[in-house]
């Protein structure tokens, strides 16, 4: 049996290697980061994934005691609302941080895939808000659905993604957009640790491969 | 859980600074439909855009 910094073990060693090698702690969680990003325009990202993370949790209880709970229950009232605004708060500080990292060029320095993976993100999170609007349950959400399913036959679609369906659109809104939407979150800042965090566009060129966030710290 | 009247003390301190259940006011301009809450959102979110950009972020103890 071989250490963990040698050789063999099969397939499990050779990755335990490549992502150790990669993502070595210190560059997983980082306790320096460069001098640069001391801009208030660098925490919109964090603000992100704090409001992903309530709108998981309020959604989480939603499921658990089901779609029509907020309908009749003040308590549903209020964690529907919770989920509500984290959302709104979610894409408020979702576009603010794609507009900086736009106009930073944030996909500098091989960071080509962290910007298309943020960038799918954003149009996941669409997908999952308006089926999000078309499970409420109201007069508000027939009505999205009947003016959806216009558009939606109009390309052709509408005989694979039914909004008329109950049934699919929630399916869709709280597991498949939720999951890819989940998964590409976490594929995002593992590749935001990886790379560094974009210098601006004046600064000295950093190569992410070779320095740590604590290096380009000095 | 009852929910809360209508009318009870504070209610005018949480109730929206605006009638909201009215029509939703819209800007019309071309073929762009506009609601007037999804302007003033992007307006919002203009303005905290410059102000991250502009105001000056707080320095940590020890930080260089």
């Amino acid at each position: 049996m071989s250490g963990m910094g040698g050789a063999g073990g099969g397939w499990t060693g050779a990755v335990r290697r490549r992502v150790v090698r990669a993502l070595p702690p210190e560059k997983l969680l980082p306790d320096t980061q460069p001098a640069y990003m001391a801009s208030w325009i660098y925490v919109f990202g964090v603000l992100t994934v704090a409001a992903l993370i309530v709108v998981l949790l309020t959604g989480g209880v939603l499921a658990l005691k089901g779609p029509a709970w907020w309908h009749v229950s003040g308590a549903g009232k209020y964690v529907n609302g919770l989920h509500l605004w984290s959302v709104e708060l979610f894409m408020f500080f979702m576009v603010i941080h794609l507009w900086g990292k736009f106009f930073m060029a944030a996909w500098r320095g091989r960071r080509a895939l962290t910007w298309v993976t943020g960038a799918v993100c954003f149009f996941t999170s669409i997908g999952a808000a308006f089926t999000g609007y078309l499970v409420q349950q109201n007069f508000d959400s027939q009505w999205i659905a009947g003016q959806a399913k216009d558009g939606l036959n109009s390309v052709g679609i509408g005989a694979f993604f039914n909004v008329l369906d109950f049934g699919q659109m929630l399916m869709w809104h709280i597991v498949l957009l939720p999951l890819v939407l989940g998964l590409l979150a976490i594929w995002h800042i593992l590749l935001v640790r990886w790379r560094g965090i974009v210098p601006p566009i004046d600064a000295a060129t950093i190569d992410p491969a070779d320095a740590t966030t604590r290096e380009a710290a000095r | 859980m009852t929910a809360l009247p209508y009318f009870y003390p504070g209610a005018r301190l949480f109730a929206a600074p605006i009638d909201l259940n009215g029509a939703g006011r819209y800007v019309h301009w071309g073929v762009v439909q506009l609601s007037v809450a999804n302007l003033v959102i992007i307006g919002l979110m203009l303005v905290v855009f410059m102000a991250a950009l502009l105001l000056p972020f707080p320095r940590g103890r020890g930080r260089r």
